[in-house]
């Protein structure tokens, strides 16, 4: 859910973009951090654990613990706390360690 | 490979403080950051400071840190490296490796290293951990202050500190709310003016609590419950006392511990010391580690707080110009008034945890 009013703070509007998590499309802002975009519209399940499963979400949020990795635009292990919403991403679900192209 | 007289890593309070400090001695100064914007923690803080004018006492983190990022970006003497983050460093010839824009490896070589990059936030053991609406409070701030999204919609906080009095509030003023902020120790651990102000609002504050277990929603996997429990004076669980919460969001704000990665890598000599966080570097009076031309500023040389960081950073700054012979005119004065007000900030009973920290590093 995005802030709508605040009394200290004004978040100006930034340029909105479309992009999709595991197939579905979604709306969120340019620039902002991918797990931003994936809160606002109520992905909190970012990945599941390798061996046991588990459902993760982020952690830290400013790139230090790696509990947010995801696959974006195919490329897996990316910090999606960090890591900038540009148009048209493709992210995804991470199910396991990923594979190095 | 690049070459500068003074690399600082980190733009937060202490390394813009480090860094404008050093320039205005005269050295040339490689401000290399990992962010898109300066100012590191600050940039969430929507709370006012306290502590002196000089450090921006009573205006708002966030504009505390605009106002440095703004010094530095138009100091001649500053080269900024934002969206640059160091993954390196090699003692063997002293070369920072640096990953610019997550595509290009630059190599960095200086005279003098400030590391400054400030503390990660501690983990908590209880079950069900791991599950997804169980964040950092810092991160909670920075998905709400600064990006403008809101966590959930109801909050159980586990730390009774600044950070989880603070962040507790401004849940508060952007719509959330909080059902409760627990704490294992007896006492309350912030500052008196933080607790009160979220007491006032309802927000029951409840000491001598610890988590017991969190619990998904079968369906979206994500946090749906907690259970908390009542600890005894030796931190045992009482069995008999748990109460259950219905939350989305709980927030962990049990301290932090300083990112000193690159001080391990430089062969600093490190010590554990509980009451700075975790490991710091051992370092003189002025903030120089046991390798020398590499200094400490802020949480990552003793988890602390962001008035003495920018001091802290202030004098690092200083020094490590005065030891490349930069001088202004003004070294001593300034030097002398930095190591006065850190002085006057670890002074009483606040500080009294800090002090004792900081007399097993100083050699």
């Amino acid at each position: 859910m995005r802030i709508e009013q605040h009394p200290i703070l004004t978040f100006e509007k930034k340029k909105e973009v479309e992009f999709t998590f595991d197939g579905k499309k979604m709306k969120g802002y340019e620039g902002e951090p991918i797990a931003s975009a994936l809160h606002a519209n109520g992905v909190m399940v970012l990945s599941y654990s390798k061996n046991s499963h588990r459902a993760r979400g982020f952690y830290c949020a400013i790139g230090n613990c790696s509990s947010c990795l995801m696959t974006v635009n195919g490329e897996p292990n990316v910090r999606v706390c960090t890591e900038k919403l540009r148009e048209g991403m493709v992210v995804e679900t991470q199910r396991d360690r990923g594979d190095l192209k | 490979m690049r070459k500068t007289e003074i690399a600082v890593i980190g733009g937060g309070p202490a390394g813009l403080m480090a860094a404008l400090a050093a320039a205005e001695m005269g050295a040339e100064v490689t401000l290399v950051d990992k962010n898109n914007n300066l100012g590191g923690q600050l940039v969430k803080q929507t709370h006012m400071f306290f502590g002196s004018e000089k450090e921006h006492a009573s205006t708002r983190g966030i504009d505390i840190g605009k106002l440095l990022a703004k010094e530095a970006q138009n100091h001649s003497k500053i080269k900024i490296m934002n969206n640059s983050e160091v993954i390196g460093y090699y003692p063997d010839d002293g070369v920072i490796g640096i990953e610019v824009e997550e595509e290009k490896f630059v190599k960095l070589k200086a005279d003098k290293i400030i590391i400054a990059t400030g503390a990660s936030e501690k983990f908590l053991p209880f079950v069900n951990n791991d599950l997804p609406g169980i964040y950092g409070a810092g991160a909670v701030q920075t998905l709400m202050n600064e990006h403008g999204v809101v966590p959930g919609n109801d909050v159980l906080m586990v730390g009774a500190g600044n950070i989880g009095l603070i962040v507790s509030y401004q849940l508060m003023q952007a719509g959330v709310n909080v059902k409760a902020i627990i704490d294992a120790a007896p006492k309350i651990g912030g500052y008196l003016v933080h607790a009160s102000k979220v007491a006032r609002l309802g927000v029951p504050i409840l000491t001598s609590y610890s988590v017991k277990a969190a619990y998904p929603n079968q369906i979206t996997k994500a946090l749906e419950r907690a259970s908390i429990w009542k600890v005894d004076q030796n931190w045992q669980p009482i069995p008999g006392t748990e109460k259950v919460l219905k939350v989305d969001v709980l927030c962990i704000s049990v301290g932090l511990s300083p990112l000193a990665e690159l001080l391990w890598q430089a062969g600093c000599n490190m010590k554990y010391v509980p009451q700075l966080g975790g490991h710091v570097p051992t370092r003189t009076n002025d903030l120089e580690t046991s390798v020398t031309g590499i200094y400490v500023a802020g949480d990552v040389a003793g988890v602390e707080e962001a008035s003495s960081a920018m001091i802290e950073g202030r004098l690092a700054g200083l020094n490590a110009a005065k030891s490349l012979g930069y001088d202004n005119g003004t070294y001593e004065e300034k030097h002398q008034e930095a190591l006065n007000q850190l002085h006057d900030l670890r002074s009483g009973p606040v500080g009294e945890k800090i002090r004792e920290g900081i007399s097993q590093l100083v050699s």
